[in-house]
């Protein structure tokens, strides 16, 4: 994977981690237009291809039920109709089954921020050790792990509930009634199923972008004395903030529009269950209300986003830039 | 939600990551301070046991439970490999496993080249933020709403009502007769993993847009200063500095690819021939109660990612020699 | 990484803190119920209970029907002191095998289909149902439907609840009368008027559509099943389920054939919606509604698609013999000949046992709560104490009484009953190839080769 390291054309242009970080941010990059005219159309091409879909939606969730199915959403002009229904029945509809919208919010939340933090640590640990911690067997190891990613977890459901209903299940009720407020039913099972889900892409992942952190840098730190502990604290995790925060997007999206697994492992109570699971109530017994399944779409969009936004300044930055590699 | 719940939720959340922090601090902490001796082994242990132990947990004996599961029936009992001969004997298995492989050879390479193109002809422009935005976006969708997107794109008015569909309007405006696309095969199967496509470009694109930022600028300048054409600078420069990100993007496409089911479950349910082996592990475990079938089925999955952990390992392997 | 970073990260999340906390405050709390005004005397046979213990039920009734199961325990929960917390999923079916497995299931589950019902019964996930249960049952229902609760190693498990009646043709009693047409007494006029309707040229006589997502084709299954039964009688219809016959059956051959007679004919098919092969592709939900627009006149569907009419307008559309549309059952094959209908209905089986469990199978079981829901709306149950005064409409009255009459021959919807290889993957899919074009016995053999060996 970092073969390349040594590849490049380019030498002597290495220096210190510490230095690293602040030429990255201090390069100057010329911002200037797309690169080209042929460039330009063809991003807009696409980026136009990629958002029609979803811009079909957002139109559709705004018109009536009848509207939707006998008309394209492109004729809204010609078939003017314009509703909130759609979101007001998202948003606000209770059913005695299931009140509040808000409760399931809370849930998607605190199920998802842990569980993005969580594996993110853990792996990050893991990958650190697979690539600058030489012992027997490493290699070995890591493959297994990586083959791991095309376990299906369906498969591994029954196993894991099983350990989880005779392990965690006491220590669940005993802190119940330590504590009351918390229910004994609590996101700890949900928290540590899609850790565990995480874990064999996530270490893959970030693998990749650790290992390719010269080794000069790190053999000059441990030389120096400091520990492995020290390594990854100052060294390699500010220098791998890129990679951490592209795979924290990936994990916040797949445990927030994740349906199965907190299903399972939540019992599908309203102390634990996350948005998802509202939404796909809200299509109806039989699958007849669905148009409300568009307002609901762009409900549950609106966090991923937010998250997208918030994280994104950590890798167009280039931290790495100028000094990793080369 | 009372007041109470949600003061609930909130200390479960603050708490279990306090409690987190604190356990991971204090062992770092404490590991430090280990003897001398075997340092390193105790360092190497903290480092990869909560990693190792999840997944032994979590992942390796389910899926050592699994593959013997493959060889019993639905009432448990051992059936050796009748489950394997059902697999390739039932009449839709050759266009199910061609469908697969279709799926892992199309999505992998298709998003990735849009995402890489499209990463390089955005980086440095302005608004960049907000283009990636877009073409992130449907990653940010789950599976249902995809589905419903895409099924609405594909829908079908017999001709003279008024098209719903997008794609058949699109048809009739030039004049052509609307389509059943998601009855007719081969198309479907192709229009299915359009939505994949579309799914996958935004992860390729974040991943690769972020290892082409981490390509030092004096390389790209140095080239510049050499008179290259803007393609010989992608060739020389920009492709060698990813190809490790890019080796990652195409291999956990070809993984996710090779698992998804809910884009077939929710827009065909595998009929009209648009089947693949992820899908009929799904019926075959959860609807049908068919655990045996579903299992092997998984392991056949399996089977298939071999070559590219094999591709993985070779790359590893000549990475660990340089170092 | 700096404290400057930490800052940055806390932004978006105290923003999706707050407005999570907003929309907490949008709904606020639930009022208690105010157990002054119950009249408990119904109730007082299930006890009281102190500290308000909670029974858990699982299912995938969901939506305005889930509220109006949860208020049919209302008063039963203020008198006994019970609390019952129910929660629907449409993955309920795929995942409670999973949950039962790992220990985690619901204390009750209301099961939708009996094939679910045995698989669950025989892993020995149930407990047996409490000698209170199996006496309601004994007296509210007749041996048919207490056979559908019982599983291979003959004791007693699960309860009846709700019931649907299938087999209903859905037309417009305004066309019927100024178009002279009338309802058919046996499946030969129902031909009749098929050819009358196709005759008349105004469009063509049947709507029809089996799309439902990854269910795609039970629609389908239903005609067949319906047809089976008519034509080849209970006892084959049994056989044909037990696999005592093969699928590839001449008699169920010949019921494919009849069903294609009409689905797969071009002049017959499909008022409003288009050829043959927008059957598939049409939701089982909207196929009915051309009838609405007068360009259909029939439509093959159970008494729940009362619930689905609509008009493009909003409006309201009303159900009864002199309304906008009514339903008259698929008939015999001599007129005068017996009832038979296919239908479906829930069986609630526990995981669980305990006393508060036992009171709320018992109350679910009694007349008491069949007339409670029943009141409510929408749905019927087999349940003999089940008053048919209380039923929400005309249709559904009529429903309950073909249930409740002994003479009628009730059998379970076929594909629910069959191993889920078949009755819910390889039998739908069938349809859907037969409907795209494949032969009748190609189709059969498919299907008939998935049948899992045991």
């Amino acid at each position: 994977m970092s073969d390349n390291v040594v590849d490049l054309p380019i030498a002597g242009t290495r220096k210190s981690a510490t230095d690293a970080v602040v030429v990255g941010a201090k390069s100057t990059r010329v911002k200037k237009r797309l690169t080209s005219r042929t460039a330009t159309i063809v991003s807009l091409v696409i980026a136009v291809l990629w958002t029609l879909p979803t811009f079909g939606l957002f139109v559709s969730s705004f018109r009536p039920a009848g509207l939707i199915t006998t008309t394209g959403w492109w004729t809204i002009l010609q078939n003017p109709g314009f509703t909130l229904d759609n979101y007001k029945e998202v948003l606000l509809s209770t059913s005695q089954s299931s009140p509040q919208l808000g409760a399931y919010f809370v849930n998607s939340l605190a199920i998802a921020i842990p569980a993005t933090i969580f594996p993110l640590v853990i792996a990050s640990m893991a990958a650190y050790a697979f690539a600058w911690i030489k012992f027997r067997g490493s290699g070995a190891l890591f493959v297994l792990i990586f083959a791991l990613q095309i376990v299906p977890l369906q498969l591994a459901l029954i196993p894991l509930l099983q350990m989880f209903t005779a392990l965690l299940r006491p220590g669940q009720e005993a802190l119940h009634q330590l504590i009351p407020m918390i229910p004994a039913q609590n996101y700890l099972p949900v928290w540590i199923a899609h850790t565990i889900f995480a874990l064999p892409l996530a270490i893959f992942l970030l693998h990749n972008f650790i290992s390719e952190i010269p080794g000069e840098v790190i053999e000059a730190a441990r030389v120096d004395g400091a520990s492995h502990g020290q390594v990854f604290f100052r060294i390699v995790l500010p220098l791998a903030v890129p990679a951490l925060a592209s795979f924290a997007i990936f994990q916040f999206l797949w445990v927030w529009n994740d349906l199965l697994v907190a299903l399972i492992f939540s019992g599908g109570t309203q102390d634990v269950a996350p948005l998802t699971q509202r939404l796909a109530e809200l299509t109806g017994t039989r699958g007849q209300d669905w148009q409300r399944l568009t307002a609901a779409a762009f409900v549950s969009l609106v966090v991923p986003l937010i998250v997208f936004f918030s994280l994104q300044r950590y890798f167009v930055r280039g931290l790495l830039a100028g000094s990793t590699k080369g | 939600m009372t007041t109470a719940d949600l003061l609930g939720k909130i200390i479960q959340v603050v708490g279990a990551l306090a409690a987190f922090s604190l356990v991971i601090g204090l062992v770092l902490f404490l590991i430090d301070r280990a003897p001398k001796r075997g340092r390193d082994y105790w360092q190497l242990a903290f480092f990869i046991a909560p990693a190792l132990i999840l997944l032994g947990v979590g992942l390796i004996y389910p899926a050592f439970r699994t593959s013997l599961l493959a060889f019993t029936n639905s009432s448990g009992k051992w059936v050796g490999g009748e489950n394997f001969v059902w697999m390739f004997t039932q009449p839709a298995a050759l266009i199910t496993l061609g469908n697969t492989l279709i799926w892992v050879v199309l999505v992998p390479t298709v998003a990735t080249a849009i995402g890489l193109g499209y990463a390089v002809f955005i980086d440095k422009s302005r608004g960049e933020k907000y283009f990636k935005a877009l073409v992130f976006m449907p990653m940010a969708i789950s599976f249902v709403g995809a589905g419903i997107i895409w099924r609405f794109i594909y829908d079908y008015r017999v001709a003279g009502n008024a098209q719903i569909g997008l794609l058949n309007q699109i048809v009739v405006w030039f004049g052509g007769q609307p389509v059943q696309w998601l009855q007719t095969t081969p198309i479907n199967t192709f229009l299915l993993i359009v939505v994949m496509i579309w799914i996958q470009t935004g992860f390729a694109m974040v991943i690769l847009s972020a290892a082409i930022k981490g390509i030092p600028t004096e390389q790209v300048e140095a080239a510049e200063l050499d008179g290259t054409n803007a393609w010989q600078r992608f060739t020389n420069v920009t492709l060698p500095g990813i190809r490790g990100s890019l080796v990652v993007v195409i291999t956990t496409i070809s993984i996710a690819t090779l698992k998804v089911f809910d884009i077939v479950r929710t827009m065909t349910a595998g009929n009209f021939n648009t089947s693949v082996i992820a899908n009929e592990m799904y019926t075959q475990a959860f609807r049908a109660g068919e655990q045996g079938r579903g299992a092997a089925l998984a392991i056949v999955l399996f089977l298939m990612v071999l070559p590219i952990v094999i591709y993985n390992v070779r790359i590893l392997r000549k990475q660990r020699e340089i170092r | 990484m700096s404290v400057n970073h930490y800052r940055r990260l806390a932004v978006p999340v105290a923003t999706a803190a707050v407005i999570g906390l907003a929309l907490t405050a949008c709904t606020g709390d639930i009022a208690a119920q105010d157990t002054s005004k119950t009249n408990c005397a119904d109730y007082s046979s299930y006890g009281t209970f102190k500290n308000n213990p909670e029974v858990k039920i699982g299912g995938t009734i969901q939506d305005v029907e889930a509220d109006r199961l949860v208020s049919s325990w209302k008063d039963f929960e203020a008198c006994t002191g019970i609390k019952v917390s129910y929660q629907g999923t449409k993955e309920f079916e795929a995942q409670i095998a999973v949950l039962a497995e790992g220990g985690n299931a619901p204390d009750i589950g209301i099961i939708p289909q009996p094939g679910l019902f045995n698989k669950l019964a025989d892993a020995g996930f149930l407990k047996k149902a409490p000698k209170a249960v199996e006496a309601n049952v004994d007296k509210w229902w007749s041996k048919d439907w207490k056979g559908y609760g019982t599983a291979a190693d003959g004791a007693f498990y699960a309860a009846p609840l709700m019931a649907s009646v299938k087999g209903y043709v859905w037309y417009s009693p305004a066309e019927f009368k100024a178009k002279g047409y009338e309802t058919p007494k046996t499946l030969d006029e129902l031909m009749t008027l098929t050819k009358k309707i196709a005759a008349d040229g105004d469009h063509k006589p049947w709507c029809a559509g089996v799309g439902s997502g990854d269910a795609t084709g039970w629609a389908g299954t239903d005609w067949v099943e319906d047809y089976v039964l008519r034509q080849a009688g209970a006892d084959t219809y049994d056989k044909w389920i037990k696999h005592e016959i093969p699928f590839n059956d001449p008699a169920i051959a010949k019921a494919f054939d009849s069903v294609g007679s009409i689905l797969k004919n071009p002049d017959y098919v499909n008022g409003g919606l288009g050829d043959v092969s927008s059957i598939i592709s049409t939701e089982f939900g909207d196929a009915g509604l051309p009838i609405l627009d007068g360009k259909c006149s029939l439509h093959h569907q159970a008494s729940f698609y009362e619930g689905f009419w609509k008009k493009a307008d909003g409006s309201k559309v009303t159900v009864s013999p002199t309304g906008d549309v009514y339903a008259f059952l698929l008939p015999p094959v001599k007129a005068g000949g017996e009832q038979a209908v296919t239908g479906g209905g829930e069986l609630v089986g526990a995981f669980k046992s305990s006393d508060q469990i036992t009171a709320v199978l018992s109350y679910l079981s009694s007349d008491t709560w069949a007339n409670n829901r029943v009141k409510e709306g929408g749905v019927i149950s087999a349940n003999t104490g089940l008053d048919p005064k209380n039923a929400s409409s005309d249709l559904l009255a009529q429903s309950i009484k073909i249930l409740q009459d002994p003479k009628t021959v009730f059998r379970f919807d076929g594909s629910d009953l069959m191993p889920g290889a078949v009755g819910t993957d390889s039998f739908w899919k069938g349809i859907v190839s037969w409907l795209s074009g494949d032969g009748t016995s190609k189709v059969l053999d498919t299907i008939e080769a998935s049948w899992p060996k045991s």
